[in-house]
């Protein structure tokens, strides 16, 4: 393995944080820094093809590994990895925060440093979150990411916003107590945090008192995720935030803030408790199942556009958990294809949305109608965003959504049939939301005079509508590294596989048990 | 395998058109845009005829080819794979031939409308989806095109988008084509579940062992339903016909093309592809053809009230439909598809012809206000005339024999389903030729000298957009045709020669499947005979004993002992008097004694009231289903449920979102940089200590 192999996670989570501590010293030029954000955000999307283009897709364990000592006492290490879990989630949130950086343009114009810095840092804290295989680690980045984001939208956000962010902060915060009380006791237990040493012990059998102890271990992670997806009933902190959140904050909420907790039910609640996660997969999926059948309808009746896109989240992600606790090959290539999809796709609306507010300051859907007269562009590609959305085949939404429907079917019938009536829902709530924005007569002349797309916002939407149509006519490019990964997930007796890195793993559990020994 | 035919690029090429039109159209003139629309959707025609020339010298049929892996997730995978077989070649030498007829008649038909490569990118989309959906060799591949037709439809109906009803009526079709498309995914499912794959070569391979299900229902039946209810949404059979009246809002060439001639039939297409399931469930069978049966009777009844002339074709549409499903149910696929060929000829041609007699009176479409144009449209009148002949089943033209052998399978399998089927042709004929009683004979009842431009300008000039409005056509346009300004005035000849065209196929149209009994020996039956009978042997054996009334060996003609005769002939003559009766009927309201259709809509007042109302099913539709949804997901789940139950608990039950909201302003009221800046330092804190440890 070369430096660049084993350094480029730790590059591509930290070049954005780097950016942001280089604008800390920065003078208050805002066209400048806008600039530099972006060239940083570039880079770091750059750096992280790397990822991809270097990646073994036949090899299920993690790549790229980086694992070092960090503390000592108590036992933490910075160790990093990534599998085909992750790496396209990482892909994903480098690819989306450039086009966050140009869709703030012009919309954030005081305060325009603190911005992008937060900005900046919550990519990194984001990535981190991905590719930290220690738990603690990754706990760190978890709870870092909470900060600037519920600054980004306290601080520039619309009407309600300190509302919003409090709200956002709190419920979040609090669910991740419990998944801290989880990990401190098999901290206590193993005298290890790594996710790797954790797993080998416990399919093993070598943790004291786990069998009693696994259920609320399990729900502990359990309930710290659901609250970020948001599952049903954990929702109702998702419209507020979107809502008053400026549009940058709405597309990394959406696009990958959500699936960082999808990702943790993939890879710590199946990964560490793959029998409880069985045991408990049937209300979890009942759970989902509600997700998407009432996000769907309430998102239908809602007059706030992005309240309606926050509701449709909750149904697409109610896709990803039914997808994951199915526990079939299909099911799982689906949710993590959905994660990938509804990554593009909803933060392509909520850039929409955002640059419908910057021109009339709304986002009431009746104070629109008939913009496909004066912004025909727009209306083209919100169009095709819409039908990524609704799941039209050749777009990246379906793929998903079958594959996840396929393989809920085949766990249980009706599950599949339920979650069926999802492509149903979509297509009410979008396209009702889209006739009633777009076609008609223009009612108020204000609205004949709004500008259409200019090219930086073009600039910032081509790159989301040509990925959704290259995911949805070449899935393969994705799947053929998630396919691997998902199975190793769902057959956990192969646990060499796991460990495929070797002696970074090998060293680790061999410190853990001297620590364990003490 | 030796052979190449490159399928792939057929349905390609009018992507390409699409992609150009739709990307650089903009700026484009007029004759560069149909330039490119034209030349692609024709050398897809081309390379379709060249394919079927070829067809006689392949060595496997189907020919497959798979051009690359779409999507695998374990074991199960899904392929860009193309086939083509008897079956494939009848609809792609429909689609393409139809399609391009289409497309010439829409140069001029749309010339003068705002939008013009928008239309002509659509309709390159359509005929994309459309090849897609006919070429497929598996299940999911299908079902892009078949989505995809549906977003072409979305796109095309809600074409004129500044006018509420367009967009209304193009949300409908998605939707209800949605509701059906649930029941075809769930029927894709079970087939993963039982058969691993979704390719029909597989498929049938692993269905042929399994008997029919005669006693009770098992999952064969299961998925034939499934994919029924996928069929009544494309294809507008009861219960989810409602979209395709309302799907008139498009333009017509769409109408013709979308909505009479391709896409409607795709869901007749589906249930024939899937015959094999469909024999070895007759239950399943037997809902087909009842649903069929009472389709078409029922819409039938709805396209006598009409007086828009675009409605009477679109229910008459359904109708027909109705009689292809009929056939498909009572298990003569070949007759069905018969039909679906003759129709697309005979009502592609009549919605073409009534686009141009709309064209002619300044955008009419209300039958009351036209009257004898014969004399001034005689090219429009004639044609259209030729197809109402084929649709009314006048013996020697196209309709007739392909009705006629629906009928004659039909009454095989139960009586009941004849003389529906009889009456319902005898409704046929009257709407039809009431129709052209209406429009051509008698006097003109419209206003003179207002009559420039379609349809589409009436009662709403400002419809053209920003995009539209910049290309609407300078004065000095070359326009392909003087477009009159006075008085009622023939389409150009871009329009009349697809018109003649089609009146020719909806004449000779039909003699490639004279039956037996007259004196003809079916060769259309005998070319789809590979591909219907090849899964007969598997059910032999079960019909032998269980003495179904329709045995799938009898699926050719040409195997019928020539006893029958006699007895078809007499059948075929109540049916072509039934024809006749309609005509003489529609003569005498319409044409004889005016004044006689008010005055027996006044005496049976009810059922009139009832029909021309179309029965009140949007309404009831409304009631039943929209109006609670709507009201339930505001009141009982958002206010309800998210509002009050979750947010009111989690903020302490009696306090609500609202208080805490107030709270946390007052708490935090001014204070905004100090609450971030507390944030900050902690983080920082945690940070550094952190650090701190590190390095220790």
């Amino acid at each position: 393995m070369n430096w660049l192999d084993q350094n480029i996670l730790t590059l591509v989570t930290f070049i954005p944080a780097a950016g942001g501590v280089l604008l800390m010293l920065a003078p208050r030029r805002d066209r400048e820094i806008r600039w530099f954000a972006l060239l940083v955000s570039f880079i770091a999307f750059i750096a992280s093809l790397h990822l991809p283009a270097h990646f073994h897709r036949d090899h299920a364990g993690f790549q790229f590994e980086q694992n070092v000592p960090w503390i000592s006492s108590p036992n933490i290490h910075y160790h990093m990895g990534m599998d085909g879990i992750s790496m396209w989630l990482v892909v994903l949130t480098t690819f989306l925060t450039p086009l966050c950086v140009l869709i703030s343009w012009t919309s954030i114009h005081e305060r325009v440093k603190e911005f992008f810095i937060l900005l900046l840092v919550l990519e990194s804290a984001l990535l981190g979150v991905f590719v930290a295989l220690d738990l603690f680690l990754f706990y760190f980045f978890w709870e870092a990411t909470l900060i600037p984001m519920a600054l980004l939208i306290g601080m520039f956000g619309h009407g309600r916003r300190v509302y919003a962010a409090v709200k956002f902060f709190l419920y979040t915060m609090i669910a991740s107590v419990f998944m801290l009380a989880g990990i401190l006791w098999l901290y206590a237990k193993t005298g290890s945090f790594d996710f790797v040493v954790l797993q080998n012990q416990i399919h093993s059998g070598g943790i004291p008192d786990f069998a009693g102890a696994s259920f609320w271990l399990f729900l502990g992670f359990f309930i710290a995720f659901a609250v970020k997806v948001p599952l049903f009933p954990f929702h109702t902190w998702l419209p507020d935030a979107h809502v008053e959140a400026p549009t940058a904050g709405s597309v990394l909420l959406a696009g990958v803030l959500l699936k960082m907790g999808t990702y943790g039910m993939l890879r710590f609640n199946l990964g560490l408790f793959p029998e409880q996660a069985r045991a408990n997969a049937g209300w979890i999926g009942v759970l989902a199942l509600i997700g998407i059948v009432y996000g769907a309808l309430v998102a239908m009746v809602q007059p706030n556009m992005k309240k309606l896109i926050a509701y449709s989240s909750i149904s697409h992600l109610g896709f990803v958990v039914l997808g994951i606790f199915s526990f079939t090959q299909a099911g799982l290539n689906g949710a993590m294809f959905i994660m990938l999809a509804h990554g593009v796709a909803t933060g392509g609306l909520f850039m929409l949305a955002g640059i419908l507010y910057e021109r009339r300051h709304t986002y009431e859907i009746s104070e629109f109608g008939g913009l496909a007269t004066p912004m025909p562009a727009y209306a083209r590609f919100f169009l095709v965003v819409v039908l990524a959305s609704v799941g039209l085949p050749l777009l990246n939404g379906f793929i998903g959504e079958f594959l996840v429907l396929s393989g809920a079917f085949q766990a249980k019938m009706w599950w599949g049939i339920v979650g069926a009536t999802g492509v149903i829902w979509s297509a009410c709530y979008l396209l009702w939301m889209y006739q009633r924005v777009f076609f008609g007569q223009v009612k108020h002349d204000v609205k004949n005079s709004l500008p259409d797309l200019n090219l930086r916002e073009k600039t910032a939407l081509w790159p989301a509508v040509v990925m959704a149509l290259a995911m949805g006519v070449a899935p393969m490019l994705w799947l053929n590294g998630i396919d691997p990964a998902v199975k190793n997930v769902l057959s956990p007796s192969t646990e060499k596989n796991i460990s495929l890195a070797g002696e970074g793993a090998r060293a680790t559990q061999a410190l853990a048990s001297k620590v364990v020994g003490q | 395998m030796t052979e190449n035919l490159h399928l792939w690029i057929i349905p390609l090429l009018p992507l390409a058109g699409a992609a150009i039109n739709g990307l650089l159209g903009k700026r484009f003139s007029r004759g560069l845009v149909a330039t490119v629309a034209l030349t692609f959707c024709g050398a897809a025609f081309a390379m379709a005829l060249w394919v079927v020339s070829q067809f006689s010298s392949l060595s496997t049929i189907p020919y497959v080819e798979t051009v690359a892996t779409w999507l695998r997730s374990g074991d199960f995978s899904v392929s860009y794979s193309f086939a083509i077989d008897q079956l494939s070649v009848v609809m792609l030498m429909v689609v393409t031939g139809v399609g391009f007829l289409i497309h010439i008649y829409s140069v001029g038909y749309m010339w003068e409308e705002g939008g013009f490569y928008r239309f002509f990118s659509y309709l390159n989309l359509f005929m994309f989806f459309m090849l897609t959906l006919v070429l497929a060799s598996n299940y999911l591949l299908m079902f892009i095109g078949w989505e995809g037709v549906g977003l072409a439809s979305y796109l095309l109906i809600g074409f004129f988008f500044t006018r509420d009803s367009a967009a209304a009526a193009g949300k409908k079709a998605f939707i209800v084509n949605r509701i059906g498309d649930f029941g075809f995914l769930i029927a894709l499912f079970l087939m993963i579940q039982h058969f691993g794959s979704l390719d029909f070569a597989k498929v049938f391979d692993a269905v042929r062992p399994y008997a029919q299900e005669t006693s009770g229902a098992g999952f064969l039946t299961a998925i034939a339903l499934l994919l029924m209810v996928g069929a009544c949404g494309k294809s507008a059979q009861i219960p989810l016909y409602v979209w395709l009246p309302d799907a008139m809002e498009g333009p017509t060439p769409v109408s013709a093309l979308i909505h009479a001639a391709t896409m409607v039939t795709a869901g007749v297409y589906m249930v024939a592809r899937s015959h094999v399931i469909f024999e070895r469930a007759p239950s399943a069978m037997m809902v087909v053809a009842i649903i069929g049966t009472l389709t078409a009777f029922f819409a039938a009844t709805i396209g006598i009230a009409q007086t828009d002339i675009k409605k009477v074709l679109a229910y008459s549409t359904v109708s027909q439909l109705g009689y292809m499903f009929m056939a498909c149910g009572v298990g003569a696929f070949s007759a069905g598809i018969f039909h679906l060929m003759t129709h697309a000829f005979f009502k592609g041609l009549l919605f073409l012809a009534a686009g141009s007699v709309i064209h002619a009176v300044g955008g009419e479409q209300d039958m009351r206000k036209m009257g004898g144009l014969w004399k001034k449209i005689p090219w429009t009148w004639f044609t259209m005339l030729m197809a109402t002949f084929a649709i009314a089943g006048i013996p020697g033209w196209a309709g007739f024999f392909s009705k006629d052998e629906i009928l004659w399978r039909a009454y095989q399998a139960s009586w009941a389903y004849w003389i529906v089927g009889v009456v319902t042709a005898f409704m046929t004929s009257f709407y039809m030729f009431r129709l052209m009683f209406m429009t051509f004979a008698g006097e003109y009842r419209g206003a003179a000298g207002s009559s420039h431009g379609h349809e589409e300008h009436a009662g709403h000039g400002t419809h053209l957009g920003r995009d539209t409005a910049g290309e609407a056509p300078a004065p000095h346009a070359p326009a392909p045709h003087g477009h009159g300004h006075g008085g009622v005035h023939e389409s150009p000849w871009v329009m009349l020669g697809p018109l003649v065209v089609l009146a020719v196929l909806s004449i000779v149209g039909g003699w490639v499947g004279i039956p037996g009994s007259l004196g003809g020996s079916n060769h259309f039956d005998k070319f789809l005979g590979p591909v219907f009978r090849s899964s007969t042997p598997a059910v032999n054996a079960e019909h032998a004993q269980a003495g179904e009334s329709v045995p799938p060996e009898q699926t050719t003609e040409g195997e019928e002992p020539k006893t029958g005769h006699s007895t078809e002939l007499m059948f075929t003559g109540i049916s072509v008097a039934a024809g006749f009766l309609g005509l003489f009927l529609a003569w005498l309201l319409y044409s004889a004694k005016p004044d006689l259709p008010d005055r027996i809509a006044d005496s049976l007042h009810a059922l009139y009231t009832a029909v021309a109302n179309k029965y009140w099913v949007d309404e009831m539709y409304a009631t039943i289903f929209v109006k609670p949804l709507i009201g339930i997901s505001t009141l009982v789940f958002w206010r309800g449920v998210d509002q009050t139950v979750i947010d009111g608990t989690l903020n302490g039950g009696a306090a609500g979102a609202r208080e805490l909201s107030d709270e946390v302003r007052h708490m935090q009221s001014g204070n905004l940089r100090s609450y971030a800046g507390w944030v900050a330092i902690g983080a920082a804190c945690v940070l550094a200590y952190m650090v701190w440890v590190g390095t220790r």
